[in-house]
């Protein structure tokens, strides 16, 4: 992982102020979703290996979500974009 | 050829050129009984204990890598069975038993060394989730000691004994805890498999399956397709990668730990310390360094590399708990790549198919299981049925409830 995330808002700032959510296709289900949906939520992972997409939560700072897309092999950071912004977008 | 202290004599004679390889580096075969896809600690242990105690012979182990580049070659060597639940003491107990015995077993210098592994506690409440656990060690027949202050601060004297937030009040040891060298464990265990038979395939990946309905045939790899009756994965860190192969998406996420040894010093340390007030560990080497490490950085990742932020954290915590280890140069660190299960323990089962087998989840726990893993993944191989000590450790134990989690931090891995 790169040392800094560059925050849309604040800038460079240290990975260390930030807190990662996991993969952003996972999302929460309905709360009335079956029990299958719901166990393959809390507890199986696709653990992908290479370019992956997760919800990082600028906590020491903006507090805002953000997407940070990376390679989980190598480190490289490529885009850091505000998650509901990226939403209101798609 | 056996090794003694005759063996290293009649060599010596001979100028020492009649030493053969420790293992034969044969091409695969077109058909194995059992594929062990993964060469680390527990992917050997397994063929050994499979050919050695359950008469299976005719066993490929395939490593995309060589063999002791994973983990079993990246961590930090300490063994213990201080375990408070009961799906988890009996199999670590197993594990320490094998451990005691197995140099004479595999005929191996594998440096098992029963120094102690000592918990610190600084609050009321570590002191009594220490004395909790140190009973319940006691009632699974597994040795256990609550040490009062005077006793630690003489054993361990360079400690900083006057740290008002966090005081040392005591600590639980486990006396036949230790450390074991983690590389001839590897190399132990590959040479006592390859005495027996079983063909070690080094840099050979495997890429995938084949499968006919619910039953595999063969695995696709770097060096072609090999066929089997059984396929057993073993590749920790790389867990999810391979069960992806054959369909099947397991409860791992994969995680980046660090260590760390400091240039070598005289002796120091002769115990292996955890700090209950910080992320740090630490024993010292034979050969004199300072071998000790943290957590997990926290995010997922599959680059065996971590970050300076945990680094400087580790140190941070070392030279709080000792404070004269601000004076020591460190001269490596790395990091392995395990796979962080959804309640801390690992998985040991037959996957949701005819004829594959599941050894995964270990966490950062895993070398000290190795001896017990590799026998009870050779147990289900060989007879399909769990071993008694691992019956807990299960696939579908997230789906009906039965989670062992140790640390009571519920599905997320990097809290573990
Ligand atoms: C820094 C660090 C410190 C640790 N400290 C301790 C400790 O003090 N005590 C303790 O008990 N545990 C510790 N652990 C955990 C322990 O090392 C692991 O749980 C254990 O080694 C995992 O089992 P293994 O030896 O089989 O893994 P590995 O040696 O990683 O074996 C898995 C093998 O599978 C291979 N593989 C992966 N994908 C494929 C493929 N597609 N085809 C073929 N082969 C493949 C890999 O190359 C690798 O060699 C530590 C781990 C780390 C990283
Ligand atoms: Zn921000």
């Amino acid at each position: 992982m790169a040392s800094l995330i560059e925050c849309p808002h604040c800038g460079a700032r240290p990975k260390e102020e930030f807190t990662v959510r996991g993969n952003v296709e996972r999302q929460r289900p309905a709360p009335d979703a079956d029990p299958d949906t719901w166990f393959d939520y809390v507890y199986l992972r696709d653990n992908p290996m290479g370019r992956i997409s997760e919800h990082w939560h600028h906590t020491a700072g903006c507090r805002r979500w953000l997407i940070v897309e990376r390679d989980n092999t190598d480190h490289t950071v490529f885009n850091v974009t505000d998650a509901m912004e990226a939403k209101s977008k798609s | 050829m056996r090794y003694s202290a005759l063996s290293i004599f009649k060599n010596a004679l001979g100028g020492n050129k009649d030493w053969q390889p420790v293992w034969r580096e044969p091409e695969p075969k077109k058909k194995y009984d059992v594929i062990i896809a993964g060469g680390g600690g527990h992917g050997l242990a397994t063929a050994y204990y499979l050919a050695h105690e359950f008469g299976v012979r005719n066993i490929g182990v395939i490593e995309k890598s060589y063999i002791g580049n994973g983990n079993i070659g990246r961590n930090t060597t300490i063994i213990r069975s201080n375990y408070l639940l009961e799906g988890n003491t009996p199999f670590y107990e197993l594990s320490l038993k094998l451990w005691e015995g197995l140099e004479q077993d595999f005929n191996f210098n594998a440096m098992v060394s029963q120094r102690g592994v000592v918990n610190l506690v600084h609050t009321d409440g570590q002191r009594d989730a220490a004395r909790r656990r140190g009973n319940a060690m006691r009632m699974h027949g597994v040795d256990a000691e609550y040490l009062d202050l005077k006793t630690i601060r003489d054993m361990l004297p360079f400690f900083d004994y006057s740290n008002a937030r966090f005081p040392i009040m005591g600590g639980l040891i486990q006396r036949r805890g230790g450390t074991v060298r983690h590389d001839a464990v590897a190399w132990g265990f590959a040479r006592g498999a390859d005495s027996y038979g079983v063909d070690i395939i080094q840099n050979c990946e495997m890429t995938g399956v084949r499968r006919e309905g619910s039953k595999i045939t063969g695995v696709e790899t770097s060096k072609g397709f090999i066929e089997c009756d059984k396929l057993a994965l073993s590749a920790a860190g790389h867990s999810s990668v391979v069960a992806e192969m054959a369909g099947i998406k397991l409860p791992i996420e994969s995680h980046v730990l660090q260590a760390f040894v400091s240039e070598g010093l005289k002796p120091f340390i002769d115990t292996v310390v955890t700090y209950g007030a910080g992320h740090f560990y630490i024993s010292q080497s034979d050969k004199g360094g300072l071998v000790f490490g943290g957590d997990i950085d926290g995010y997922n990742s599959y680059a065996r590399r971590g970050n300076l932020a945990t680094v400087e954290h580790v140190m941070e915590a070392g030279v709080a708990m000792i404070p004269a280890l601000s004076r020591v140069k460190v001269l490596r660190s790395w990091g392995g790549i395990m796979d962080m299960s959804m309640d801390g323990s690992p998985i040991i089962d037959k996957a949701p198919l005819d004829n594959l087998y599941i050894n995964a989840g270990w966490c950062y726990g895993g070398f000290k299981a190795t001896p017990a893993s590799g026998w009870c993944y050779a147990h289900l191989i060989a007879k399909d049925e769990p071993h008694p000590v691992a019956k807990f450790m299960r696939l579908d134990r997230f789906r009906r409830g039965y989670l062992i989690d140790e640390r009571g931090a519920g599905a997320q891995p990097n809290l573990h």
